[in-house]
């Protein structure tokens, strides 16, 4: 077995590959996921309020509400636990002073600006019991940090009574802010700072310390940033309503146009109808009247609504790294 | 006259089936006959990270070997361990279109979980050679072990997760049905098990035994 002359270039482009497969396997599932949702959540959603109002009436749906909230309670259970993302600062643990989380908010905000990378610094007084690890990547995906088709999020949290810290890294970002980087800001920034009792500082400078790596690569910062500047109107939003609404002027126009001047119109003769004006032939291919599609306006909501911080639908599979002080 | 009343006739009779389809193409979808598909698909997915995964922390193991034999080159059976294990553990494959088989995936959980106790004992001794922790390749390699480990333990979860699902659709109300009358061929997954190892509290070992 040979020596490797250095370890950094024989792993990276590994971890180069494997971080693209990430990208392509992930969203791939995650859109599978959301299909699968759609189609099942929305009975289940307007059931359950139907079954709540027929508890009143009816012990049989009473039971079905009780089976129904039984199903919801282990989730609604578990989301309560995780803090609400208030913003891009959201200390809990309340161990930053105010002028640097107004800082670090003002400073976090330019940068998602520039490259619609989103980074949230989060302190919770104490984990629970629980490990840092899982707990990270559990809120990093209950808040669904990053832009959801780049996965570009990176979530710095701190619980002091455990003494301990997480740098949690999207998909997206595991090639740029490695977990080597991330190990380092950990050890060098703020395992220093913390132990002489700076919270603010060490997580300042930490943040720094993120934001410089990743502007380290500045061509694929400005590339995701420029992916990501159309944010009010998804291009692919558009051509899907298009796609729809022509669909179902035709599929539907034609059954229309053969089912409702029998129903509604006026008999002219075997097979010849008049409705709306019009003087429909349902039974030929080619009929001389038209019709008017009222198009309701197919409305497409794509939402960003403005004001308050959200996440943007990224995801973690576990990137970055913690430490303890 | 009479040729457009074939016609009419004719139209009215292919009428009621394209009422259906128009109706029913709709439900089947809406019905969940995409269900158990998306399921398994999902599952398949999150099986093919899971070993993504295992594939990554395999592929970190020479490097770290080597690093740690500069200076630690008397540890020889410790590192002898984990190149076994990683030969042992990289030699056997779980395919998506094994997954339906419990016995070869315990196999694989197996030799993974024995490539992990190695690779921990590596660790620690490595603990007692202050150059070789002070080494940028060993730091370098061991945060990214670290990091790769915990992205192995995202990805189980998440594959557990994905199968607990899939098994559901098979086992569940409305998409049991479909299961039954439709795709007949498909099993449930084979899932984790916890490892025995990771059940026990740590042990605190001073060096009192030999070849701990």
């Amino acid at each position: 077995m040979q020596t490797p002359p250095s370890v950094l270039p024989d792993i990276s482009p590994s971890r180069g590959e494997i971080g693209s497969f990430e990208r392509i396997a992930h969203p791939s599932a995650s859109v599978i996921g959301e299909g699968r949702c759609e189609v099942r959540s929305p009975p289940l959603r307007g059931r359950c309020p139907a079954g709540q109002r027929g508890a009143l009436r009816n012990t049989y749906l009473s039971f079905l509400s009780l089976l129904a909230s039984l199903f919801f309670l282990p989730f609604t259970a578990f989301a309560a636990e995780l803090p609400a993302l208030t913003g891009r600062v959201v200390d809990n643990a309340g161990i930053i002073d105010a002028a640097t989380e107004a800082a670090l908010t003002q400073k976090l905000a330019d940068f998602e600006t520039k490259g619609s990378d989103q980074i949230v610094v989060a302190t919770i007084p104490s984990l629970d019991g629980e490990e840092i690890e899982p707990y990270a990547n559990r809120l990093f995906r209950f808040w669904k940090l990053g832009q959801a088709k780049e996965n570009n999020g990176a979530l710095l949290l701190v619980a002091p009574n455990d003494r301990k810290m997480r740098i949690e890294v999207g998909y997206g970002l595991e090639g740029t802010l490695t977990d080597l980087h991330t190990k380092l800001i950990i050890e060098n920034d703020m395992v220093p700072a913390f132990r002489a009792g700076d919270f603010s500082g060490g997580i300042e400078k930490a943040v720094d310390d993120m934001i410089m790596v990743l502007e380290g690569n500045p061509e694929e910062l400005e590339a995701r940033g420029e992916r990501n500047q159309q944010a009010p109107f998804d291009s692919d939003d558009l051509f899907f309503a298009v796609f729809i609404s022509i669909w179902a002027i035709i599929f539907f126009g034609s059954i229309a146009v053969s089912v409702l001047p029998p129903i509604f119109g006026q008999k002219l003769g075997p097979g010849r109808y008049r409705w709306l004006g019009m003087t429909f032939e349902p039974s030929r291919r080619s009929s001389r009247g038209g019709w008017s599609s009222g198009s309701s306006g197919g409305g497409w909501s794509s939402g960003g609504g403005g004001g308050g911080f959200s996440g943007g639908g990224g995801s973690s599979g576990g990137g970055g790294s913690s430490g303890s002080w | 006259m009479f040729a457009q009343r074939l016609a009419s006739s004719s139209m009215f009779r292919t009428l009621p089936a394209f009422l259906m389809m128009a109706i029913v193409l709709p439900l089947l979808a809406g019905c969940g006959y995409n269900t158990i598909p998306t399921a398994e698909e999902n599952a398949r997915a999150a099986w093919s990270e899971v070993l993504n995964q295992y594939q990554r922390r395999a592929d970190l193991i020479p490097n770290l070997v080597e690093t740690v034999k500069g200076y630690a080159s008397h540890e020889k059976d410790t590192l002898d361990a984990v190149v076994e294990a990683r030969a042992k553990a990289t030699q056997i494959t779980v395919t998506p279109e094994t997954l339906k088989d419990p016995e070869a995936l315990k196999k694989f959980q197996d030799a993974q979980a024995g490539l992990t106790s190695a690779l921990s004992r590596l660790i620690a001794v490595s603990e007692a050679y202050p150059d070789l922790k002070a080494n940028q390749n060993f730091l370098a390699l061991q945060a990214q072990l670290e990091g790769t480990e915990n992205r192995i333990a995202v990805s189980r979860r998440d594959y557990i997760q994905a199968v607990r699902d899939y098994n559901l659709t098979l086992r569940t109300f409305p998409s049991v049905l479909w299961a039954t009358f439709w795709f007949r061929g498909n099993e449930p997954f084979a899932n984790f098990t916890v490892e025995e190892d990771k059940m026990q509290p740590p042990k605190v070992d001073f060096g009192t035994k030999q070849g701990g």
